[in-house]
Parts: structure tokens; C-alpha cells; sequence
């Protein structure tokens, strides 16, 4: 089954400021590690909310406004992508991810075909 | 609040994932890899123990390992207490007992990647019958339960069980070297691991009836192992190119089957459906097979073929005459009729029936074939879009009188009555 760990933003990510070499160390043997392990899918990390867009639907009408957005809490910074057998194993993956400073990430289990097969039957 | 239950949960998820690794370790330590799952099994037992109070430790898979060494020295102090005891009495057996527990301190040590593939190709090694690797691969590599390999092959728990006791006595009593074999041998061991991981995939993707979700569960085990193989050895073209044959056909795997379980062909499938990011990572270890000069590899040939189904955005759109050429290597370096009549396939796509037919009349008189429905199906059909109906009727209900599969013996027959 597949999650994705969504890493949400800080004041730091929102600022453009980079991560510190030692941090981006310690990252990169995290992901080294889920990629050992062969669950890493994919993985990425998202430039500030400055560089974004919003887009909201309402009928015929699209409002659009550019970024960055305020809220920094609700936006996000970046993501993994990862197969794995359980919500306990991923959620041991989540616990191993190197932050240390008021990070916070949310897990999200990804829906499958076979799970809109199921919705489809019902 | 978490309850007890989900703190041991948590824990043996942790565990789960450090076991492979552990095992291997605790196997290059011991040289036996029952006592070395045994060990494991202490390391966990002393986790839940101490870990509800202490909390997950920063490097789990160090203390679990740290833990394990610490029983593994016990283990061997009181083999050597009771053999000094029996040398006591006066029975004289030589013992090389203290030796093995000096090297037991630096011996955990070392690369623990080099012993994951040492541990993988011991457990698909040929001396072993071919489902008792399998089953070995699953709980050693995999970290699967007795009852969930039982479950994904439909076997009874018990038999799964003394499949992998005499799987590891076998090994014990032949001495297999806890080793990646080098030269000539490296070759044909490596072959049997890939065909370990591909019958794997292949027996949770054959099966169409998906009622029990261990069977798909064993595509995702095999192709996690196959990426964890290409991790450990990155230069062998053919683990990327088995790689990325199980990405490539994992991407259809939602597609493959309509609401009620009944199989789609890849012709009709809703290409929508195939997962593009599965795709694009099969293509990527594709590439990779290929710049390490293997794109003639059984297994590359084969992903090549995949990869041509999933490059093309409508069934219209497939790239025939590269198949037909994919396949006609794939003949050369493995011969194979029934290769041969996947060719014939392609060819009728490619250039039309009466091509194809040629090439099937040069393999329909092959013993390996005789009672492969599959060939007069595809004779069939040939022969009907070639207007022949008599003969083609004659063809489908051979084939139709081979098949063990229900619905496909009513599809044979109505395709009989209509010519």
C-alpha cells in the first residue's frame, strides 16, 4: 500500500531559506535508507509559496490569486512518495525522518485502483 | 493515549523492517541461519520489554542488532561451558567454541548490505527445489509469516512450515558459504535469484481471481526485493532489467481485471488506468539495464517488450514491428516455442494473419506444445481472419477441450460456432 508524508511549510521553507548542509546531509541519508529498503517511489521538495498559484472553482467562475499565501501552517514544502505492507511500517518511516525543530508532517494513505473498483461495485 | 497493543505494533514494525538486515548480520556472526532467526526473535522479545518504557531508541536497527550480538555471546559462552564440562568428564572433544566468540565482536561490523546479498543468494540457492526458495526468500527477505506465505500460494500453514525447516537444514547440511560466489558461478547464481523474485511476481500476478489480497501483495513483495537487489548489486544490467519488467506490468495491474474479477486482455484495457509513475520508473531501470550493455538479457528483452505496451497511449498506437523484432532476439538468446508463438502474435499484428501463420505451422507439430491450448486459440484465429472456417472451428474446440478455465472454454466455443 502507498502513503505520501507531506511535509508541511515553516517561516524558514516560506523565506526560500535552504536547509544547512548538515541537515540536507542527514536527509539524504534518509532517503538513501528508504531507498535501500525499496520503498521509495518519490520524492520531491517544493519552492516557496511566493512562486505558487491558487486556483478556486466556483461554477463557471475561477478566481485566480497568486502566492505567497499566508497560513504557513496549512501549506506545504514537499513530499515522499512510499510502498510499503503496513500504516504501522510507515508510520516507523515517518518516525525515523530527520527533523528536530517544530517540523511536522502528515500521513496520508493513498487510494488504489483496486479501492475505486470496490467504490464502483457498491 | 496509546494502548499497549499499539505500542506493540509499532514495535514489531520496527522490527519488521530491521529483520533482513539482522538476520543477515546475526547469520555471517553464527553461521546458521535458524539460530540466527532465533536471535532476532530474542531481540525483539527484549524490545517490547524495554522499549514501552524507553521509548523507540534513535537507531533501532543498531540496538536490535546490538542486542541480538549480546545473546548470540551468551549463547556460545554456555555451548562452550558445557563442552568444556564434557572435555572435563573425559570425552576429549576439540572445540573451536573460543575462537568463535573473539571473531563475534568485530564480525557485525562489516558492510551489512554485503550480507543481505549474501543472504539472498543463500536463500535462492539451486540446491534448494525451487518453491522452497521461494518460501525461504519470502520469510528471510521478505519478513512474511509462515501463515501469510500459506495464505498468497493457497498452501496449508504447515507445509509452508516444514518447507523452510528442511530448506535450512538442506542448507546447513550441504555447508553452503554465507557468500556472493564470484566468477563463472556468479552468473548462474544471480539467474536463480532473479527467477526466485520473477516466479514470486509472477504467482501473485497470474492469479486473476483476487479474492485473498495476499496474492497481489507477493507483485509488490517481489518487485520491493527486486529494488532492494538492484541496490546491492547496481551493475548487473538484468536486475534492473527484472526490475523493470515488474514495474512496467505492476502498472497494470488495476486495469487488468473489470468490477466483478473477470481478466481484461491488454487490448481492451483502459490504458488510464495504468499507473504512469510505475511506467516511468520501469522505463528509467529500462535505461539503466540498457547503458550497462544488456539489452539482450532475457530480462530486458522481455521488459523492452512491456515497455513498447506501455509507451503506447492507445492499443492502436503499439509499436508491432519493434515486438516482432523484441521477440525474435528473445527467441534466439532463449529458444522457446511458446516464445515463438507469442512472435507469431505479434507478426499477425504487425504484417497480418497469413505471416503469422507461416510461423505457426514451423512450431505446431512441437512435442512441448501438444497440449498447449494457447496454440490452436491463436491458430484459430489466424485461420478465421483468414476466412478458413472450417478449419478454424476445428482449431477452437481443440482448444477448447484443453483448457482447465471455464470461461474460456465458452469463449473457445462460441468462437468454434461462429468460425
Amino acid at each position: 500500500m502507498r502513503f505520501m508524508i507531506l511535509v508541511k511549510a515553516t517561516p524558514e521553507t516560506e523565506a526560500g531559506i535552504m536547509p544547512t548542509a548538515s541537515a540536507f546531509a542527514a536527509m539524504e541519508e534518509y532517503n538513501e535508507a528508504l531507498i535501500d529498503a525499496g520503498v521509495l517511489l518519490h520524492c520531491e521538495g517544493l519552492m516557496a509559496s511566493s512562486q505558487g498559484t491558487r486556483l478556486r472553482f466556483d461554477g463557471e467562475r475561477i478566481t485566480v490569486t497568486e502566492g505567497p499565501f499566508t497560513q504557513t501552517r496549512e501549506l506545504l514544502c514537499g513530499f515522499w512518495l512510499i510502498d510499503v505492507k503496513s500504516h504501522e511500517e510507515a508510520l516507523a518511516w515517518c518516525r525515523r525522518i530527520p527533523f528536530d525543530n517544530g517540523e511536522e508532517i502528515e500521513l496520508r494513505q493513498v487510494f488504489e485502483t483496486a479501492d475505486f473498483a470496490v467504490n464502483a461495485v457498491a | 493515549m496509546t494502548s499497549q497493543s499499539d505500542t506493540h505494533r509499532a514495535i514489531t514494525a520496527v522490527w519488521k523492517l530491521e529483520q533482513p538486515r539482522l538476520i543477515a548480520g546475526l547469520t555471517r556472526m553464527v553461521r546458521d541461519i535458524s539460530l540466527a532467526e532465533e536471535l532476532a526473535q530474542d531481540a525483539l522479545v527484549i524490545a517490547l520489554k524495554t522499549w514501552p518504557d524507553s521509548g523507540v531508541p534513535k537507531n533501532p536497527g543498531a540496538w536490535l542488532t546490538q542486542t541480538a550480538k549480546r545473546r548470540a555471546i551468551d549463547y556460545f559462552r554456555h555451548k562452550k561451558m558445557a563442552a568444556t564440562k564434557l572435555v572435563e568428564v573425559g570425552h576429549g572433544i576439540e572445540t573451536d567454541i573460543p575462537d568463535q566468540i573473539e571473531t563475534l565482536h568485530d564480525a557485525m561490523d562489516d558492510d551489512v548490505g554485503d550480507d543481505l546479498l549474501r543472504l539472498i543468494f543463500t536463500s535462492c540457492h539451486p540446491i534448494l527445489p525451487a518453491e522452497s526458495r521461494v518460501a525461504l526468500t519470502l520469510r528471510l527477505l521478505g519478513g512474511l509469516t509462515t501463515e501469510e506465505i500459506a495464505r498468497a500460494f493457497l498452501a496449508a500453514e504447515p507445509t509452508i512450515g516444514q518447507r523452510i525447516v528442511r530448506a535450512k537444514k538442506t542448507i546447513a547440511e550441504a555447508n553452503i558459504p554465507f557468500e556472493v560466489p564470484r566468477g563463472p558461478e556468479r552468473a548462474e547464481r544471480l539467474a536463480s535469484v532473479l527467477g526466485v523474485l520473477y516466479l514470486i511476481f509472477n504467482e501473485g500476478y497470474s492469479a486473476t481471481a483476487g479474492d485473498d489480497w495476499m496474492r497481489p501483495q507477493l507483485c509488490e513483495e517481489a518487485t520491493r526485493l527486486g529494488r532492494v537487489l538492484a541496490r546491492l548489486a547496481p551493475d548487473e544490467p538484468e536486475v534492473h532489467a527484472l526490475v523493470a519488467l515488474m514495474e512496467i506490468q505492476s502498472s497494470r495491474l488495476g486495469a487488468r481485471t473489470d468490477a466483478k474479477g473477470h481478466p481484461i486482455l491488454l487490448q481492451d484495457q483502459d490504458r488510464a488506468h495504468w499507473d504512469q509513475l510505475l511506467i516511468r520508473r520501469g522505463l528509467a531501470a529500462l535505461a539503466r539495464a540498457e547503458e550497462l550493455g544488456g539489452a539482450n538479457g532475457p530480462y530486458a528483452l522481455q521488459a523492452a517488450i512491456a515497455a513498447c505496451h506501455a509507451r503506447a497511449r492507445h492499443a492502436q498506437d503499439t509499436d508491432w514491428p519493434r515486438i516482432v523484432a523484441l521477440y525474435a532476439t528473445l527467441a534466439q538468446v532463449t529458444p522457446s516455442p511458446v516464445i515463438e508463438l507469442n512472435r507469431a502474435v505479434a507478426i499477425s499484428m504487425a504484417e497480418g494473419p497469413a505471416a503469422a501463420l507461416v510461423l505457426i505451422d514451423t512450431i505446431k507439430d512441437d512435442p512441448a506444445l501438444k497440449n498447449y491450448h494457447l496454440l490452436y486459440g491463436v491458430r484459430g484465429d489466424m485461420l478465421s481472419k483468414l476466412g478458413r472456417h472450417t478449419e478454424a472451428m476445428l482449431e477452437f474446440r481443440r482448444a477448447a477441450q484443453l483448457t482447465h478455465n471455464e470461461r474460456e472454454k465458452t469463449y473457445l466455443l462460441n468462437r468454434a460456432e461462429a468460425g
